[in-house]
Parts: structure tokens; sequence; C-alpha cells
């Protein structure tokens, strides 16, 4: 591991200075992906600015009916909270099925959106990454890409996001809130990650030196009813080869209003607006339940060995609104 | 530190520092390079080497400890970064002579076989139960709504509750019973006894 100087941000303004000094410097928040890749050498930062301790660890409802979360809350106080289970349950959902208990008393939420990719050749200093090092090439396109994406790939990047949580802000519009030297900023969660393209080392819009502050879940009532379910090759404590987070009111068998959003399918949490529109309006049920996921998937394009996200994420889309659907009837 | 090359930054920042961390209700003062993680604090500095290193990568919780009440992995946590937090180690949990309940019915119902990722397993069994006891829910739990009743530390909630911990002999079938029987603080036989060499 590279050496490296260490501060602890005495507030926001303070930590801002520091990370805006220089492209080395990195936020250290529960580290526990930073400090993992640094021991990998991915990461190599000159500078640690520790924000922990920043005034960002409150969960305060806005007077809307939304939810504002700072950026160290973390992942075990989100998914704990009374207010987050009642009002945007796949969210507190999407959080348990995410790592263990240990990590999620450590990681924090700004960190939680802000961390890698797993894809293995990411992970690895010994394979070329366009993602770690811009131009060496993607080696998963031809090679490991069991768990790639199957939206909004490139042929110079098919690693997914690893998020849960990320998913189900997707799905309930979230807006993240970042402080520069230069002043304070927002971006809707689906604006956070750029399309991949030819640049997969540029993983989110955010301006150089940006602190995530926190972020803004706005009123849904929607979101009541809502569930997240996710897909692994065990039953705890394993990343997602697909996930869904999903909300549904229906009324008198039609679809009122729904939110989607697919996980571990591309290299953001995927909002799937297109199966959304489809639904709007239909008679809830398992053909038009199918039928938005298939207008959704239209887009998709798999590798050799990933065809069966496009059947999975279908089944998903079906089984959990049918689930919804069931609940709301009762 | 390593000659700088040109493309660096020329100014010198510390890359060590002197730290004091609170560990077991003692308090230590070491100079540390930042690098150094608690767990490697923990083992190589203070002795106290019931603290596991397994993967060393978060991914199997051998090197669990509580940091402020809260279960946590030691190989990710920076040591520097520990400064000013409490953190206690699988050598403070017994109170003196006396075990501790989860520690008596790990003992009690074989909970182990080597024993190597067993510090691990009892530490994070700490956190589970006091997370069960706080009301927090977890991804077996059928309604996560605030106002539903608090779903009972079954074996289900158990494993889930414990998939970070991972055991290569296997012994998940004792473990989950002993940290069964320990969140049932009312069993006869669970409380803490004398420690004979």
């Amino acid at each position: 591991m590279r050496e490296f100087a260490y501060e602890r941000a005495a507030d926001v303004a303070g930590a801002v200075a520091l990370l805006g000094s220089g492209p080395e410097a990195r936020a250290l928040g529960g580290g526990t992906n930073l400090v993992d890749l640094m021991k990998a050498g991915v990461e190599r930062p000159r500078l640690l600015v520790d924000v922990r301790g920043l005034p960002l660890d409150r969960i305060e409802e806005d007077g809307d009916g939304g939810l504002r979360i700072g950026a160290t809350v973390t992942n075990s106080e989100l998914a704990a909270h009374p207010e987050v289970r009642r009002r945007y349950p796949a969210l507190a959902q999407a959080v348990l099925a995410g790592a263990s208990g240990q990590l999620r008393n450590m990681a924090t939420v700004g960190g939680n959106l802000l961390q890698r990719t797993r894809c293995g050749y990411f992970t690895d200093t010994t394979k070329a990454c366009n993602r770690r090092s811009p131009g060496s090439g993607c080696p998963a396109v031809a090679g490991e890409h069991r768990n790639g994406a199957i939206l909004g790939a490139s042929e110079h990047c098919v690693a997914v996001h690893p998020s849960d949580m990320g998913v189900a802000l997707a799905a309930f519009d979230a807006v993240v809130e970042y402080e520069t030297a230069d002043g304070p900023g927002t971006l809707a969660l689906d604006a956070l990650y750029p399309p991949v393209g030819e640049a997969p080392h540029r993983e989110t819009a955010l301006p150089d030196g940006a602190l995530i502050t926190g972020l803004t879940l706005p009123a849904a009532p929607v979101a009541a009813h809502s569930r997240y379910r996710k897909v692994r090759e065990r039953a705890s404590y394993a990343f997602a080869i697909g996930s869904l987070a999903a909300a549904l009111d229906v009324r008198d068998g039609v679809v009122h209003d729904v939110r989607l959003a697919f996980g571990a399918v591309a290299s953001r949490p995927w909002r799937a607006r297109r199966a959304e529109e489809a639904l709007r309006g239909e008679a809830a049920g398992a053909e038009a339940f199918a039928a938005a996921a298939d207008a959704e998937l239209a887009a998709a394009r798999a590798l050799p060995d990933n065809g069966y996200k496009l059947t999975l994420m279908r089944n998903l889309v079906v089984a959990v609104l049918g689930e919804l659907t069931e609940e709301a009837g009762r | 530190m390593p000659p700088s090359t040109p493309s660096e930054s020329s100014a010198p920042s510390p890359t060590s520092s002197g730290i004091s961390l609170r560990v077991n209700g003692e308090t230590y003062a070491l100079p540390v390079d930042h690098r150094t993680t608690l767990l490697d604090a923990l083992r190589e500095r203070l002795d106290l080497t019931g603290t596991k290193k397994g993967c060393d990568h978060g991914q199997c919780g051998a090197c669990t400890v509580l940091v402020d009440g809260r279960r946590s992995l030691a190989c990710l946590q920076l040591a520097v970064a520990t400064e000013g937090r409490e953190v206690t180690t699988i050598e403070g949990v017994a109170d003196g002579d006396q075990l501790h309940p989860v520690q008596q019915a790990f003992l009690d119902l074989d909970g182990y076989q080597c024993g190597y990722c067993t510090p691990g397993q009892i530490c994070s069994a700490l956190g589970v139960i006091e997370e069960h006891a706080a009301g927090w829910p977890s991804a077996v739990t059928a309604d996560i709504a605030p106002q539903a009743a608090p779903a009972p530390l079954d074996a289900a909630e158990i494993r889930e509750r414990m998939s970070g911990n991972l055991c290569r002999c296997g012994a998940y079938a004792s473990i989950v019973e002993a940290v069964a029987r320990a969140a049932d603080g009312s069993s006869a036989g669970v409380r803490g006894t004398e420690v004979t060499a």
C-alpha cells in the first residue's frame, strides 16, 4: 500500500478544502471498500480525509413527507430507521440485503453511492481494465462476464454497479447533495452515474473534489407499498446477480403508479422508466407485468454468458409486482 | 519514506501519527504508520492476538471486534481512524474470570471446532443480540414495518445476521444454538461460570 497522509475533517468546509487540494485525496467514510482497494493497489491516495466525524449523521423529515439522509449515516442506521421502514420499505430491505452486519455498521450512505464495481478485472491490477486504467482494454467482454451488464454497457466496459441501496434510491427519485470549495450542488441519482460510453473511468458526474453531504428522498406515497428482491448465488452475504426495487399502487385493478429499478444489470442502478410507462393505466396482471419488463429489456444486449439476466429480470418483475398486487387487494 | 517522483507532490505530509487507542477500557499510546489497520495494531503492536486475521479483505468476519459498541471489521478499519473510539476485543468480553454468557454458550454447545473464527463469531454474536434487542430488522424479517411486532431471534434470523462470519470447520449448527441460548438470558446454565485453568 502506498503511504498516505491522514486528516480528520473538522467541518464540511474543511473537508472540501482538503479534498480539493489535489487529485490524490480521497474521502474516508467507513472504509469498507476504499481500504480494501488500497490494499489491492487499485486506489493509491496520497491523502485520506476522514469525514466520518462530520455532523452529517442525521435522518430528518423534510416536512413534506420526504426524508433527508446525511452522508455519514451508516447503512445499519438507515435500514433500522422507523420512517425509512414506513415510507420506503424497499430501501430498508435493499440495505439489509447488502453485505454483512459488520460491514453495514461501518459503511456510510455517501460511501455506498461511491463504491466501485466488484468486476474481477477492475480489482486485479495485473489485468487490463478501462475503468481502472483508461485505454487498457476490457477483458471482460471476451472473458469472465457472467455478472456483467446487459443494459447501458459498451464494448469498453461491462461492469455492474454493486450497490443494493442505490437501486431503491433510483426507484424513489433520490437527489444527491454535495459540497465543493466553490459551493454546493445537487444531482439526481440517475445523473450521478454517467453513461459508460467510451469513458468508463468517469464513474460519477460529481465535480472534482466534491464531498457528498447527503441525499433527499422526495415524498412518494407509492413507495410505502414497495419491495426489494435480490437474487444471488448464496442465501446471504453476496452481491446480486439481479435485483429489483418495485413500488406499486393499484386502484380498481388498474396500475395507478409504479416505480421500478433494476440492480446488477448496468454500470449504475437502472431506473426502468420504459417499463413504468408501459404499465401506467394498464390492468394489473402477469401479462402486463411481463410486457412491461420486455419493454425495458428490449434495449438489453447480452454477452455469451450473461443472457440469463434477461429471463431473471423478467421473472423478477412479474413475481414481485404480482405479490404487491395481491397484497394490495387484501 | 520512498523518494518522490517529480510528478508527485513535493510538500511532505506525515504518513504516520502518534495516536492513542482505547481498547478494553485501557488507553494505549503508540505511533502508527497510517497504513496500519486496527487488526494489525491489535495483534502486532498491542499483543492482543485474540482477534484473528482470516482473509484481511472484509469477507470472513474472523477479525470482528466492537467499535463504540457496534460489531465492525478490524481489517478494514484504519488504526489512525480509530482514535477517540472505544474498541472491545475478545480479550475484553469476559468479566474477569467470569465468562460472558455468549462465551459460555459457545463452550457448552461446542460452537466451534478449530476455534480460529470463534473470537469473531462471539464478538459478532454480541452485536447481533444487541441489534435484535434494539428492534433492528434483518433481510429475513418478514415484516419490517416499524409498528410490526419484533421478529423472534430464531434460527433463520441468527443465520442471516451471522452470515458475515464464516466457519471453515462448518460448526454452524452449534453456533446457531449457542447464539440462541445466549440471547435467551433466562436459560438456566447460560450465566458465566468460573474459569479453571
